[in-house]
């Protein structure tokens, strides 16, 4: 019952419209619109709430208590935020580029949402099971550049802009280990579709053959999503805020919302790629794939707030070395050398 | 291809986007709204493929157009900064030049459109859903070596590039 709670709930849902006598079109959009808003719900729920989990985390690394006012042990904190940001005024500098300077961000969230409509959080639990799904996910990502960019950039300031040039460099340089990295995967598998990805897991999580690829996966998306130890973007010490430095009340938000459900799209296509996805460990079936899938999430979650307390910030020019010297000839390293393992796989015919 | 009411309607609306947001990358004043306009006609150009049922080549046109061209721009645009952004996307006076070429390139197109024959190009069986083993399939077969060449074309663009990097870098040495 518990396993397939949300695939029930949408074969009810489906059921219910087709006794309304509708054309089937509408109904199968009715039911795809309901999977998009409850993914749009969860991933803004889950934005406020990592939020407290982040500072929940920092404080338990520092000894300190952290937020535990808002209700029990605070766990409302998150709301009290977004009211109070919603409250605010959101101050648009004079000089600002203004249209461009509001509409980046709107659309930061746009392809972080569109992302979150290819992965499966479960068994038969992708909104839509796509063929290419962790390319259009490559693909759609790298949008998020330029939409940080253009707000870096519309505001006019010299911290903007230094913070939204780091931002440019930055994430064209980490996506490219970023994509090395899952090539590895995609090899051994030979598909893009995260359905056949997750099943080619069942028996061998894909981190103990391909132990690489998920440190270079795991550092670039980390680079990627501008998380400690390389959140130079904003580099509060260096250059305030980066490129949300003039942004104020619940445009600010969005930025820092947007940032969270990155993190939350990096540690689910981990656990896709390498993790299994949403299959038990230790054929511990009886819980439900969901909460393998969610669990598994968290914990890498877990680990990138970790690292944010754990680690000094990287320099610039360290940052461009490490990419480009190290990352990306392991990446390439990587993909030869499992090149060459399945077809010597291959020969042996195991 | 489908020929539905909702592929009719969508092709249209991304024909409007992109003639509207291209005749904007021209005609917008302040070269950063251009690139964004840029983007946004790449983007609704993948659009047009997905109504085609070409989804990698519409995630490839997302990736490496809009997410890579359009970044690449950006850089250009980042390291030739002036002190007024709203005039940087100015007209020259080449009125006759720049007509001359205009002509040159829609007579070429319509004289391409008028022998294409389009009849014959529309598939006549459903297209497979996976495209992805295909193209690669082909890319190292039939066509391997325009394959190579962008390959090697590449490999040279990246070499030269790193040349005149290391070039700025010993000046700037030797004048310390």
């Amino acid at each position: 019952m518990l396993e397939n709670l949300f695939v029930g709930v949408a074969d009810w849902l489906r059921s219910l419209l087709g006794g309304l006598g509708t054309p089937v079109e509408i109904n199968e959009a009715i039911v795809m619109l309901v999977k998009l808003v409850a993914i749009l719900v969860f991933i803004l729920l889950n934005a406020a709430w990592l939020v407290y989990m982040e500072r929940k985390v920092a404080a338990y690394m520092q000894a300190r208590i952290g937020p535990n006012r808002v209700g029990p042990k605070g766990l409302l904190q998150p709301f009290a935020d977004v009211g109070k940001l919603i409250c605010k005024e959101i101050v648009i500098p004079r000089k600002a580029d203004i249209v461009v300077f509001l509409l980046a961000p709107v659309l930061i969230f746009v392809p972080t949402v569109m992302v979150f409509a290819v992965i499966p959080f479960g068994k038969n639990m992708a909104a839509i099971d796509m063929n290419i799904g962790v390319f259009y996910l490559l693909a759609i990502t790298s949008l998020s550049t330029l939409f940080l960019w253009m707000g870096g950039w519309a505001s006019n300031s010299k911290y903007s802009l230094i913070g939204s040039m780091r931002v440019v460099a930055q994430m064209v340089s980490y996506e490219l280990p970023l994509v090395l990295g899952l090539l590895g995967v995609i090899m051994i598998v030979g598909s893009l579709r995260m359905s056949d990805i997750i099943a080619a897991q069942e028996h061998v999580w894909f981190i103990f053959t391909q132990p690489i690829a998920f440190l270079i996966y795991f550092t670039a998306a980390v680079a990627e999503t501008n998380r400690c130890p390389f959140d130079l973007v904003e580099g509060e010490s260096e250059i305030i805020s980066g490129p949300y430095t003039e942004y104020a009340g619940m445009a600010f938000a969005m930025f820092f919302m947007a940032e969270y459900a990155n993190i939350m799209v990096i540690c689910a296509m981990a656990t896709i790629m390498f993790l299994g996805g949403w299959h038990a460990p230790f054929g511990l079936d009886f819980i439900p794939s969901w909460i393998w899938f969610f669990l598994k999430m968290y914990a890498l979650i877990f680990i990138v707030m970790q690292l944010r307390w754990t680690y000094p910030r990287i320099r610039v020019d360290q940052l461009m070395g490490f990419g480009w010297k190290v990352l990306v000839p392991l990446a390439l390293a990587n993909i030869f050398i499992t090149g060459v393992g399945m077809k010597i796989y291959q020969a042996i015919g195991w | 291809m489908e020929t539905s009411i909702y592929t009719v309607v969508a092709f249209y609306g991304l024909a409007l986007t992109i003639l509207g947001a291209a005749t904007l990358v021209v005609f917008a004043r302040n070269i950063v709204h251009s690139v964004l306009f840029l983007a946004l006609t790449f983007i609704a150009m993948a659009g047009l493929f997905l109504t085609l049922d070409a989804d990698f080549i519409a995630a490839v046109q997302v990736l490496v157009y809009a997410g890579a061209v359009c970044i690449m721009v950006v850089f250009g645009i980042m390291l030739i900064q002036r002190a007024d952004m709203k005039a940087t996307n100015l007209f020259n006076r080449q009125l006759f030049t720049g007509g001359g070429v205009v002509a040159l390139v829609v007579a070429l197109c319509a004289v391409f459109a008028g022998r294409t024959a389009w009849a014959e190009m529309v598939a006549a069986e459903a297209v497979p859903e996976g495209t992805v083993q295909f193209i690669g399939a082909l890319l190292m077969s039939k066509y391997v070596i325009p394959f190579e060449v962008a390959a090697l074309l590449l490999l040279v663009a990246l070499i030269g590039a790193i040349v005149l990097a290391r070039d700025e870098e010993v000046k700037a040495d030797a004048g310390d």
